[in-house]
């Protein structure tokens, strides 16, 4: 009898709690409600998040001047606090008088080369990602907004026709796992949604800050599939996709994850 | 002369890189062993174990107590020898599209219809004809 009212209270205490979870309608998961407490609590805490060192960092490149014109970001840019908030929330998008959409660090890189004539900064290089960080960070808690129109819906299709291909060796898409498969269980670890909230971040499993070019490549190689060129436009067609399946979801920046 | 012998066995023996023989179906089975010899249960095992070789727990859960961490995408491959015939078993693995068009499993026995696969397992394919009779071996013996 009281293993009946034990159940009748679980079978209660779940109801309330998925109504609550259901609250405003979201249904999206990010990864961070996916992880354990203790990450959670290490993403959470500013001096604990190891990806705030790249942060502070990045604040400091920021400051510094760069290149031929011995300019820094802060030189046009001033304050990121005012500049850069709310920026990341719209990337990838289409830099004035280009014909393709460039993520942040193609937006930073741009800069560098076009108005502080410097150096490009190479995929996951320290200090890209730092910078990249750092103004991603200026949107933490913003909601993700995707700007569009017909040359970035081209890119954006483009995008969700790639996340929808078989490809590889295994011959799986992003979909299947992503989509058709989250939450359960591959290799004993839950298969999240895939939503992009938190980049670049900090993956215990690299040890290090990444950007998403990067996670999207290991799914690649998971399934072994060819990966593109880092330079690639489809890693920015996906990413566009990927933000806009990801739309109103609070940015994170400096995400951990395992 | 002996040892040249020896040799030459052992040459022969050994895996070659060959095109994967085109298995024969019958209804919803390939009847007859990819080799033509059974396969190894024991070996079998391992390869199922072996999350870069097999990948089946990747997905799959199974008997297989000293692998903590596996999948529960696709079903428990706990009792698939006394659901599945040798031969059911043997297609299901070389290439399940063959039952299911939309299945997720990869086929271990096939080569065509896949799209950027990577240029190291290019042409290849994810079992050796010896490796897919081990598996069999082994999955018949699951029986509860």
């Amino acid at each position: 009898m009281s293993a009946r009212i034990l159940c009748l209270g679980l079978v209660l205490v779940f109801a309330a709690s998925y109504a609550m979870a259901q609250v405003g309608g979201e249904k999206r998961r990010s990864g961070y409600q996916d992880m354990g407490e203790a990450l959670q609590k290490m993403q959470d805490d500013d001096t604990a998040n190891p990806g705030m060192l790249f942060v502070q960092l990045g604040g400091q490149l920021w400051a510094k001047p760069a290149g031929a014109e011995n300019k820094s970001c802060a030189d046009c840019h001033g304050a990121a606090a005012n500049s850069m908030k709310g920026v990341a929330t719209r990337y990838p998008a289409i830099p004035h008088g280009a014909d393709r959409p460039v993520d942040l660090e193609g937006r930073i890189n741009l800069c560098r080369t076009e108005n502080q004539k410097a150096e490009r900064l190479p995929p996951e290089n320290r200090d890209l990602l730092a910078l990249e960080a750092y103004v991603a960070h200026q949107s933490r808690g913003m909601p993700i907004a995707p700007p569009y129109g017909p040359l970035l819906d081209a890119f954006r299709a483009q995008g969700e026709g790639i996340y929808r291909r078989r490809q590889g060796q295994l011959n799986l898409s992003c979909a299947i796992c992503h989509d058709d498969n989250a939450g359960k269980k591959l290799a004993g670890i839950a298969i999240p949604e895939a939503h992009p909230t938190g980049y670049p971040i900090y993956r215990l499993e690299w040890q290090t800050l990444g950007s998403l070019k990067r996670r999207l490549r290991n799914c690649l190689v998971g399934i072994r599939a060819e990966a593109w060129p880092l330079d690639a436009p489809e890693y920015v067609a996906l990413e566009l996709y990927l933000m806009e399946r990801a739309k109103g979801l609070p940015l994170e920046t400096p995400a951990v994850r395992p | 002369m002996r040892i040249l012998l020896v040799i030459a066995l052992l040459l022969t023996a050994c895996p070659v890189a060959a095109q994967p023989v085109t298995p024969q179906i019958v209804d919803d089975a390939i009847p007859a062993s990819l080799t033509g010899r059974p396969g190894d249960a024991a070996r079998g095992r391992a390869i199922v174990a072996n999350r870069s070789t097999g990948l089946c727990l990747l997905c799959h859960s199974g008997p297989i107590a000293e692998e903590r961490f596996q999948g529960d995408i696709a079903p428990s491959l706990a009792g698939a020898g006394s659901r599945w015939s040798e031969g059911q078993l043997r297609l299901r693995i070389v290439d399940g599209s063959r039952l299911n068009a939309d299945t997720i499993m990869p086929a271990y026995y096939r080569t065509g219809g896949l799209q950027r696969v990577a240029r190291a397992f290019e042409g290849k394919t994810i079992l050796s004809a010896a490796q897919v009779e081990d598996v069999v071996a082994y999955l018949v013996t699951l029986k509860d």
